[in-house]
This record gives structure tokens, sequence and C-alpha cells, in this order.
């Protein structure tokens, strides 16, 4: 068998290089790609393997751009997008347009005085809190639940659902191929007229989501204070669900503010995948989304974190089993090095033969996993390449550090051989080679290729980024970026309380 | 980090149904848009082949990319293995493939496979293991060495066995850190009862007890061609294809049939049952009682409920317990359906401390609302609609198509099981439906299981009922060092 590996890989790398330029060639006679005189990106790619298709709308706004004072605010909008529209999800939108200005009235009022530091009248804040709450029931009457979700669902929609994390906001769902002037409608009607009904139930919806995932779950826990810690001036800092005084402050006129500056053509793509005809779906797609307006781009973030140079950790004595987390500031995704991190990531972590799993798990015998990776918390800007570690029982977060330690040092100290690196870039096109079979997941890929390159090709093109590396690189990056003064420390450490019985056992 | 709109479910009731009548006369552009039909599909159907030694293949030609796919399903899984070693199956499906042949370690076989950027993966569950690859097109017949070796030669090397041991303690010493898991587990031992092997858990003693020897009997016991079937998708003839599997397997004789055992079930008294967890500001409920199988003739009429009830955005408990009502994130339920033993039926629901009885009570007068409120024509046609139009997404991809006509086979099920089940839906009267909660759905049967932090609660638990504690604290194993978990522990 080691005899005959070496060649096994040459042949496979011909052929994988081979495989990934064909398939640019045939995305290109596959592929269409306009914008529209509104400035929205359309990308069409034809795959008539089954009648249905996929898509995804991208909204280049995240948690990011939450305003201060209003963390969460993205993501509730995205919520809100299931609403309905003027004409969706309404009995009487004239009436209810009004009810709803109500609504925005008493909570207007009832806010302000609910935040006033000095004079805050409690029996005047009790009835403005009524009022609010009864213009909330007096628009409800007007209100047909879930109806756009059910039109969808009913139409054959697959997958409905969307996601916000803190570069972007995306929309998904699949479709029969006969509904896909129903879905142009649908899907442009949300962003054209959308109405923020029922805005004061759904952030309480919102809200039970940050208790699901971040209050009552410990990594959510370890992972929102660990991102405060790591980021000072750049919005990374903030939750992407939110403060929990923020959820309960922020305003429908808020998100509709939000929308108006960032749910604009020119800072959206839109992908579509599947049985359908570029010549045919391209003018049912200007037909409706040629309606949305044209608005500039909204300007970016100016905000850059400055150079950590100190020690950061943060230590939850928390009921749960222990966790290590440490994380290391990184340029961006548009640097030259993005993808010398990804041979790091994938070196350290991919598998049963990276380094973290054969010295912490397999030798040590110390961690259940570890691993390292890009991204944390998002990647459109500056931010972190993390490692973690899971130690086993009778094991504790220091073991693991020192261990993921030690392997840094080898990272930074030594060359990787050349089985690994070619390990590194056989995987990157194997693992390109077989996400081409699947609708939604290429909407969402080449989706968020052209937001964030302006080309769907950096689909194809990262892979040959990842084939340049050379083992110096990884060496002078791992040198540059793992040092002590940019690292910030996450840790769980157990903590039981006193109450919790240890009986049960003989 | 990302913070996913999962789709909740839950009942609309009376609301919705009123709505509904007022949407009614409602004329909207979306109504207006032509929807041609949909294009006659014929899926490829996988060739179904059955060795002389009894073992079935399927294959599936797919060629849209140089890829060949493989997954091998054997009879047998962790509902069979004893109960003083609960945990052999998870701990087997592992060690099979990181403990290599009898003339290559594991970790020979991880250094030729990610060269190949390719996988042979083993696994267990509840009633099999499996074995699959994947692979470049071109590495096929080395990979397929490497499948076949594991296939009939493992060694289950022992430094592997105890590092899979390691693994499961970890995870038992983790089973109580996040509700979510919490729920899950307790909620199917009152469904099945804490001793069946369909709820039962790993502890420590049971992982610490398995041996090299039980993996090298589990498999000596259920590895042979008519316990197993196999199939693979990808860019290969199917002719050839047959031909080489043909020959791989010709040498290799018959084993017993597979005799299923009787698997004891006794679900927990109706009634409420807590797990107190103080570092939480959210409930997990659930609501539990025995379900049915898919054999059985309501099946149309379970999953036609199932969607109008708990099923999508615009189910009933969706509407209105997460969207009217404002309760919840994640919100659903319906009559569970196994396909060959009793699934669990559920409803279930996260929210506050502060509304957890508020919420145990809204789900109960969502089953009480379809005493005087059927669902109505309106939300059967809906449910209906939602399941045959989706219905091109069972057979979309070829993968898709192969792993149904597996199951079947597995189960015993028909193989056109599929248009039967279409063509069951399709039948399904508003009269069969609104039979279902009351043959299905029995709030006097349930057992309710709260976990949650219950000094925060805005009722105590007993203004419902008399209240059974579960106390889930993880037993040590005697004289296992290791198996404790890292920091507390001493008594």
């Amino acid at each position: 068998m080691k005899v005959r590996k070496i060649p096994c890989i040459l042949v496979l790398f011909i052929l994988c290089t081979l495989a990934a330029t064909q398939d640019v060639a045939s995305f290109e006679k596959r592929i269409t790609v306009k914008t529209l005189a509104n400035g929205l990106s359309v990308i069409i790619l034809e795959r008539p393997e089954a009648p249905v298709f996929s898509f995804y709308t991208h909204v280049d706004a995240g948690s990011a751009q939450d305003p201060l004072g209003e963390t969460g605010l993205a993501h509730m909008m995205e919520h809100m997008a299931f609403k309905g529209t003027d004409k969706i999800g309404t009995r009487n939108y004239a009436a209810e347009k009004v009810a709803l200005e109500k609504v925005e009235k008493a909570y207007t009022a009832y806010n302000a005085e609910r935040h006033k530091r000095v004079g805050m009248d409690e029996p005047k804040l009790k009835n403005l809190e009524k009022a609010w709450q009864d213009a909330i029931q007096q628009a409800q009457q007007y209100v047909i639940p879930n109806q756009f979700g059910e039109i969808i669902e009913k139409n054959g929609g697959e997958g409905l659902n969307a996601f916000t994390d803190d570069d972007e906001t995306g929309y998904h769902y699949s479709m029969p191929a006969n509904r896909f002037e129903l879905w142009a409608y649908l899907e442009s009607e949300r962003f054209l007229h959308p109405v923020m009904r029922e805005f004061y139930k759904e952030r309480n919806v919102v809200i039970e989501e940050r208790r699901m995932r971040v209050d009552s779950n410990p990594l959510g826990r370890l992972l929102e204070q660990f991102t405060s810690e790591a980021f000072a001036a750049h919005p990374y800092h903030r939750p992407t669900v939110g403060w929990i005084s923020d959820l309960n402050s922020f305003s429908a006129t808020d998100a509709e503010d939000f929308f108006r500056e960032y749910y604009v053509p020119s800072n959206m793509v839109l992908t579509v995948v599947g049985d359908i005809k570029a010549a045919e779906a391209m003018p049912i797609i200007e037909k409706y989304f040629g309606r949305l307006p044209g608005k500039p781009k909204p300007l970016d973030l100016a905000t850059a974190e400055p150079p950590q140079n100190s020690v950061r950790e943060v230590v939850l004595r928390d009921p749960s089993q222990p966790v290590y987390l440490e994380g290391y500031h990184r340029p961006d995704y548009m640097s030259k090095d993005d993808a010398v991190y990804d041979a790091i990531a994938d070196v350290m972590s991919n598998g049963r033969t990276s380094r973290l799993y054969r010295s912490l798990v397999r030798d040590k015998k110390i961690a259940a996993a570890a691993g390292g990776f890009s991204g944390l918390p998002g990647n459109k800007y500056p931010h972190l390449f993390a490692f973690y570690g899971v130690p086993l029982p009778g094991h504790t977060p220091e073991e693991v550090a020192n261990s993921i330690h030690q392997e840094i040092e080898r990272l930074k100290t030594q060359d990787v051989s050349d089985d690994e690196l070619k390990m590194v870039k056989t995987r990157a096109k194997a693992t390109l080679l077989r996400s081409l079979a699947d609708n939604q997941g290429l909407a969402l890929h080449l989706g968020i290729e052209m937001a964030r390159y302006g080309d769907w090709r950096e689909l194809f093109y990262e892979v040959d980024r990842i084939d340049q590396v050379t083992k110096a690189d990884i060496r002078r990056v791992a040198n540059q970026t793992f040092v002590p003064v940019n690292r910030t420390v996450g840790i769980i450490e157990t903590n039981k309380p006193a109450a919790a019985s240890e009986g049960g056992t003989q | 980090m990302k913070n996913t709109f999962v789709k909740g479910r839950l009942p609309a009731a009376i609301f919705l149904v009123l709505a509904s009548i007022f949407a009614f006369g409602q004329a909207a552009d979306w109504q207006q848009i032509r929807i041609p039909p949909l294009p006659n599909f014929q899926p490829i159907e996988p060739k179904r082949i059955e060795l002389p030694n009894g073992m079935v293949l399927f294959l599936q030609e797919d060629h849209e990319l140089p890829l060949v796919d493989g997954f091998a399903r054997i009879r047998g899984g962790s509902r069979e293995e004893p109960d003083a070693k609960t945990g052999l199956v998870d701990v087997y499906g592992e060690v099979w493939r990181t403990g290599g042949t009898n003339t290559k370690t594991g970790d020979e076989l991880d250094d030729f496979l990610e060269a190949h950027a390719a996988k042979v993966e083993t696994g267990g569950s509840l009633d099999s293991t499996s074995i699959g690859l994947s692979c470049l097109k071109a590495d096929f017949e080395e990979v397929f060495q490497v499948f076949l070796d594991l296939l009939r030669d493992p060694e289950f090397r022992p430094d592997k066995l105890e590092i899979a041991q390691k693994g499961m303690f970890d995870a038992i010493s983790r089973r109580n850190d996040d509700i979510n898991e919490i729920i899950g587990r307790e909620s199917a031992k009152l469904g099945y009862g804490t001793k069946s092997p369909y709820a039962r858990v790993p502890e420590y003693a049971t992982v610490a007890a398995i041996t090299r020897q039980d993996l090298i009997n589990w498999h000596h016991d259920h590895v042979y061609p008519n316990n197993i079937i196999l199939g693979l998708s990808g860019d290969f003839d199917s002719a050839a294809m047959e031909a080489k599997l043909r020959q791989a397997f010709a040498g290799w004789a018959k084993g017993p049939k597979f005799k299923p055992e009787e698997i004891p079930i006794s679900p927990a008294k109706p009634g409420y049952y807590l797990v107190k967890k103080e570092d939480v500001n959210q409930s997990a409920i659930r609501m539990v009682e025995l379900g049915t199988t898919r054999k059985n003739p309501d099946y149309y009429g379970i999953q036609t409920f199932n969607e109008a009830f708990g099923g999508g955005f615009a189910s009933r408990l969706f509407s209105v317990i997460r969207s009217r009502l404002g309760l919840a994130y994640a919100v659903g339920g319906g009559v569970g359906t196994g396909w060959d033993h009793p699934g669990i039926t559920r409803l279930g629901v996260g929210t506050k401390s502060q509304s957890t009885v508020e919420s145990i009570q809204a789900l109960y007068s969502q089953i009480d609302e379809l005493q005087p409120h059927p669902l109505t024509e309106d939300e059967v046609g809906r449910a209906k609609d939602s399941i045959l139009n989706s219905f091109i997404f069972n057979f979309d991809t070829p993968e898709k198509v192969l792993r149904e006509k597996m199951a079947y086979e597995f189960y015993g099920y028909p193989l056109d099981f599929l248009e039967r089940y279409r063509a069951g839906i399709e039948k399904v009267s508003n009269e069969e439906v609104a039979r279902i909660p009351a043959k299905y759905l029995h709030k006097n049967k349930m057992a309710v299981l709260v976990v949650g932090n219950d000094a925060e609660f805005d009722k105590p638990l007993s203004t419902l009922g008399s209240v059974t504690p579960i106390d889930i604290t993880i037993p040590s194993a005697p004289g296992e060092e290791p198996a404790k978990p890292a920091k507390p522990s001493s008594k």
C-alpha cells in the first residue's frame, strides 16, 4: 500500500484538476448572470436533473449591521420576512395599516416612559403598556396567521427557511418547477411590500430563540462571552440574536428602517438553480424583481478591530462539563492568505489523519474531539481562527490547551509533510466536486461567492488558491497569527451546584 | 453561530378556522398566477439483484459527477444488544472501522483513504449496523477493496476499543448539560419504558463491560450475505458493476435467517414528570404516548393530520402557540409512526420558565379544540396539497430513490410503497382525518415531562396533577476511575 500510494495520488491529482476545470467550463455553459436595472444581481444555473428548483436570496447585511442599541435587529427582520405582505396575511390591509400605526404610536409612548431615567411614572407606565397591548389586540383581528408560509407549503415548497449570521441574511427553499412564476411573485413581494404585523409577538418568539440557543445552552453561553471578549471595537463582539434588553426595546419602526437601508437590490443577490431555462426564467425574474426600487448599496462598516496586544480570557464557572476554546485574530476572506488558513484548518482538524485528532484523541487520549477553523463569528470582516478541544473525563482544559499549543508550535517551526499538503489539496477538490449535485447547496454557494467577490467562479478559484499554498506559507501565517497577545481563551470550568445530588449510586 | 429560523409547529384552532373563512372571499395576485402541469418525471429506478447467497443489491446509475457512493445495511442493532452491555452497537459501529482489518490498521486505512479524499465509514443504530463508502470513480477499485476487507476481515484492535469507550464515557458525562438532550432521552423513556431497548442509554458500567470479543461476536453473528442489503449509486455501468459484485461476494456462504427479537415496551403511567435543571431560563416540555407503525391503514390519515395539526407554518400548533401567543420558538408534534415498531406520539414546546404551565395548558387546549372544531375541509385540503405538491422531493435525486428502496427492502414494505403512499394520501377523506385524534391523541394517556428551573415556573407543576420527579444523576461505574466526570464527584 505504501509503495502504491504516491503514484495513486498523482493519478488522482491529475484527474481532479481536470474535473475542476471541466466543471468551470460546464458551469459557464449553464449559468446566466445579469444585473437588473435596479442593481439586483441574478444568477441562474440550469440543472435539469428533476423538475424542481431551489433558490437563495442573499442580503448583504447581518448582525454586524445592527444599529447601536438594537442588537438582534437583522435577525428580527429575517423573522418578519415570513409575516406576509399588504396582500398576503391580511383581511383588510387598509384597516390593518391604520391599526399597526396605532400600535407603533402606543409603543413609542410606552417605551419612552419606560426608559426615563428620572421621573418615570409607574401608573402612567401601566396605562401606556395597556394601551399598547390593546392596540396589538386591535391589529390582530386583521391578521391571517402565517398565510405567506402556508401558500408556499401548499404549493409544495420544501425546506422553507432562512438564517441570519454576523455577515448576511439568507432566505431559501425549493419548489416544483411548475411553480416558478408563483415563487417569483412571492419572493419579490416579500421584499417589495413587507408588513411588520405581529411584530411584538414575534419579538417574544425571538427571545425564546435566544433562551434556547444561548441562555439555556452551555456552548451558547460560552460563545457569547467569548466573542464579546475577543472583539473590542468591531460589531462582531455582539451576539447575532441580540442582547435581551435590546430585544425588549427595539420597535417595528426600527425594523422598517433597517429594511429600507439594507434590503435594497444593489445589496442583494438572487440565485436560482434547477430545472428552469434561463431564457424563460430571466424575463419572469425581471418582471417581478425589477419592481424593487433601486437604491445605492449602503456604506460598509468602517470600524476596524485594533491589534489586540493583550492576552484575554473568559472562564465560565458552569454546571456543564469542561470545554476549551481559543481564537486568534486573522484578516478577512479577501486576504491573500485566506487559502493558507483553509489549509491550516484542514491539516489540523480534518478527519482522523489530522494533527489534533492524532495528538489529542488518538495518542494522548485526553480529548473526545479537537479541531481548528476560521470564520468565528463571521468571515466578511477580520475575524478569528479558533481552536477547540473537548477534554475527556478526568482531563482538564489546561491539558488540552497545552497539547493544542504544542501542535501550533510544530506548525510554526517545522514544515508540514508532502503527504499532508497533498491531502489538503486533493480534499479541497473532492469536497468541491461533491457539492456540485445539490440545487440548494449550489444556490447558496454561488450566491455567497457572488456577494463576496462579484464572481460566482470564485467557487472554483478557491480550490485553485488552495492548490498554490506552500509549506512556507503555512509556517509564515502560523507564526504571524498564533501568538499569545493575539489570543482569546474561552473555558467552561465545571462548577456543580451543591444541591446536585451525587446519589443514585451504590 | 447561525441563528437559523427553524420552523416549529403547532395548531391554530378556532382562530385559524375563522381566518380561513374570511380568506376565502379574497382575491389576490398570487391566485391568478398560472401553474402549468408539472412535467411527467420518471426517476431512474435502481436495479435490484438478489445473489444466490441471499445478499440483496441495488444499483443506481448517476452520471452527473465522477463519484461512487455505497451503503450496506445489516440487520440487527442496539435494540438487540444485551442490557448489561448497552452501548455495544455504538462502540461496534466505531471500532469496526477504526480497528482496521487483519492486514491493515485503522490508522493505515485513514492514511490511504484521506490521501484519496475517500471515505469508508461504519456505524450502528437502533435496528441495524452499516458500512458506507464514497470515492472518486477512478479510485473505486481500491476503495471498494477496503470496504470488502472491513466487511469480511475486521480486526477490532483493542487500542481503538479503548478510544471508543473513552468517547462514550465522555458523552455520558455530558448528557445532562443541555435540556434538549435531556428531554429527548427522558421522554423516550416515558414513551417506551425506562428499561426498553428503544429508550435505554449506555452507562459507564455497561460501556466498560464491552470487550473486544463482544465486537467480534457481534460481527460474526450479523455480517453474512443474506443479512445485508447493499446499495451503490454513481458513475458506473450497472452491468459491469453487477458482474464485479457477483464475483466479490460469490464465495461468501449464507448464514441463518435473522430472527427479530420481541422488544419489550412498557410506557410510563400518565401524569407529570419533572427533571430539575437550575441553569436554564427555558423549560423543555414534551407530552408523549405510544404511537403506531406505517403499516397501519390509518397511516395516510395520520400523516395528513400531523401536517395540519403540528407540521408546518400554517399548522394549528405553530399558528397559535408560536405566532399568536408568542410562547415559543420551537413547537410542534404529531402522532408517531415507526417502520417496524410503534413510534412515539409527541407534542413539544420550549418556553420561558415563567410560562411553563401556561404552555402545557395551551397544548392541552389545542387537543381539546379538536373535539368541537375538528380540522376543517380547508385545513385538510391544505395539508394534502402540501404533501402531494412536495411529493417530487421524495425522488428528485437518484440517491433518494435508492435510499427509499433500500428502506422498503429492509423493513419488508412493498418496493412501490412510495407510489402507494401518494395514492393513500390522495384518497384520504376529511372523516378519516377527523377520526385520528380520538384514536391516537389522548390527553389522559400522556406522560408530560418538563425539564426546567421549577423555582421560576408561573405555577407549580403540581397545580396540574401529581408530579413524579426524575433523578437524572449519572451513576458512576464501580471501580472505574476514569469513568467519572472531570471536576466534581467527590461525595
